[in-house]
């Protein structure tokens, strides 16, 4: 092996940006969390030193529980999350089946047709949105999101996934039709499970944006019964903004279920990522 | 010639994705093109033709916060092209070094802030840069630079900046997942080809390793694109719907969203906010062309 690829200094030299990089990346997460347990003097006083017996203090989660509404928000943010995905892959799915299974006229153009959508972000069409939702009464409750979602996130989960299914042997599938099987049989029985792998891709992809969104929640279901856990905080976060402990424990309440799943679902992410699935 | 059979189940597979995407985005997406061309006049909708269009560009009250939202758009999108995706270049390059320890440590470590949602971030890094918690002058103060602090979220001269550093901050991990796993790709026996030439070390990266991934590069760049050109939830998350201070942090996101929704006392329209979903569509579409037919088309892509 060549010696300039292996040169200690510049080993070193690599883990120290890579160290420094990292420093900077949990800095902020970090400071919110320890200070989330201190009260309100030592916040002020000594920011970067972890809590203490002196300084230890819940006060800002009670405050947060008795004033705000997390269960439900979580629970909002954890319904419109797990349904959208469940239509993205499920729909997705079968509409990546149609085409790259099947030869029809329109095929190309059905592909291109739903490939638009990858680049145009569904914002742009926001005011129609909400006044379709309005009208047809679906405003201020989950199902909007859910649909909003779902129609975001179907045009990269189609394409993703007929890169797949193209894969899938034709040997199985015919296999399927001689023993008499139904096209819905062998959808759902030979290609899904051998797919599965891209679905899970999918899904993380998916699962962050929607998790994270305040643009449609805000402007579709601001009610206080269909807030999301991200509106939820921020509204809360700015009508208690003098008092930090409130703050910085909510701040740390909205993290806390991501940085755990996350810690979950970190491998299938980076793998999904890594696997050049949106090449 | 004998009529070909429907095939049912085609349609039941493609039906419920199609409808869908074609209720809840394709049609609003026109809809929302052809409300920018109505006005409502006397509690009616009428149709008023680009009469839209030239308020929003030469009205003086409409044209300066819409040029001004622009401007500031354009200057968000140059320092992620110019701070975060070099970065994350470079942090791909670190990590993507073969016999390096820990790499999937510091790779999951520097992708924390990207699942992190706006709220968060933008809540975080004011309290994080604001002088009355005194975090970051006292940490300044620490290495002898105090005299660099301003309250920079505050300052209209840096508030952008700022918000737009604090953006990079959050997603440097998505240029740098994308670049990695391109550089991953690039077989051995090319690198080693390289070292008996005697390239090795930067000239490997520069000569070898980033001409293939330019189409990776290439990627970032009009993801990155698109991604800040419909950008609002930071915005709106540290600085309020109003993007303080005085609309020097006002991007096109956070200007529709003012204009169409209101805010406090201006009532909302939704046919102006048309206007400025159809020209930030325009703008999108631009990008998204010059990326597909200039940029992707004539850059070359070798068969590794």
């Amino acid at each position: 092996m060549n010696k300039a690829r292996s040169n200690p200094f510049n080993t070193v030299a690599m883990h120290g940006a890579l160290i420094l990089y990292t420093l900077i990346a949990l800095f902020p997460v970090f400071v919110i969390l320890i200070n989330s347990f201190k009260e309100r003097r030592s916040i002020f006083r000594e920011p970067l030193a972890l809590p203490d017996a002196d300084s230890f203090s819940t006060i800002g989660y009670e405050t947060v529980m008795q004033q705000g509404d997390f269960f439900l928000y979580f629970q909002n943010s954890m319904i419109v999350t797990v349904a959208s995905l469940f239509f993205v892959l499920l729909f997705g799915a079968m509409a990546a089946y149609a085409l790259s299974e099947y030869r029809f006229r329109g095929n190309m153009i059905m592909g291109l047709y739903l490939a638009l959508g990858i680049m145009i972000p569904i914002r742009i069409g926001t005011v129609a949105i909400l006044e379709m939702m309005v009208a047809t009464g679906l405003v201020n409750s989950l199902w909007a999101l859910i649909l909003v979602y779902t129609a975001q996130g179907l045009p990269l989960a189609v394409f993703i996934l007929s890169e797949f299914m193209r894969q899938v042997s034709d040997d199985l599938k015919n296999a399927g039709r001689i023993d008499g099987l139904s096209e819905y049989t062998i959808f759902f029985r030979l290609v899904l499970p051998l797919v599965r792998p891209a679905m899970a891709t999918v899904a993380v992809f998916n699962m962050i944006p929607i998790w994270n969104d305040l643009w449609f929640p805000l402007i579709l279901a601001p009610a206080e019964e269909t807030k999301t856990l991200t509106l939820g905080s921020q509204v809360f976060i700015g009508q208690f903004v003098t008092d930090w402990n409130a703050v910085l424990s909510a701040l740390s309440m909205a993290i806390l279920p991501v940085l755990v799943l996350y810690v979950i679902f970190s491998r299938q992410l980076i793998r999904g990522i890594t696997s050049g699935a949106v090449k | 010639m004998t009529k070909a059979r429907i095939r049912w189940h085609i349609l039941v597979f493609l039906a419920p994705a199609v409808i869908i995407y074609t209720a809840v985005m394709i049609f609003p997406l026109f809809n929302t093109l052809r409300l920018a061309l109505y006005a409502k006049i006397d509690q009616e909708r009428v149709f008023v033709g680009l009469e839209n269009f030239r308020t929003l560009f030469f009205d003086p009250i409409w044209s300066e916060q819409f040029w001004n939202a622009l401007g500031n758009n354009f200057w968000f999108f140059l320092i992620h092209m110019l701070v975060q995706n070099p970065i994350g270049i470079a942090l791909a390059a670190l990590l993507s070094h073969p016999r390096l320890r820990f790499a999937a440590l510091y790779r999951s470590a520097i992708f924390i802030p990207t699942i992190l949602s706006f709220v968060i971030v933008g809540f975080a890094w004011k309290l994080i840069l604001s002088p009355i918690w005194g975090i970051a002058p006292s940490m300044l103060d620490a290495v002898g630079l105090k005299s660099l602090y301003a309250p920079w979220l505050g300052k209209e001269e840096y508030a952008l900046t700022t918000l737009a550093l604090v953006s990079v901050w959050q997603f440097v991990g998505i240029p740098m997942m994308l670049i990695y796993a391109a550089l991953l790709t690039i077989p051995e026996e090319i690198l080693e080809a390289g070292e008996v030439d005697g390239i090795t070390g930067m000239a490997a990266f520069w000569k070898i390793k980033l001409p293939l991934i330019l189409p990776s590069i290439g990627i970032i760049s009009i993801l990155t694109f698109v991604g800040n050109f419909n950008a609002f939830d930071l915005i709106y998350a540290a600085q309020g719907a109003l993007a303080g201070p005085d609309f020097s942090t006002d991007i096109l996101g956070t200007f529709m969203y003012r204009t169409f929704f209101g805010f406090q006392l201006q009532l909302g329209d939704p046919h102006m906010g048309s206007a400025i979903a159809g020209a930030m569509f325009a703008i999108i579409l631009v990008g998204v062309c010059i990326y597909l037919f200039g940029i992707q088309t004539r850059m070359r892509r070798y068969q590794l």
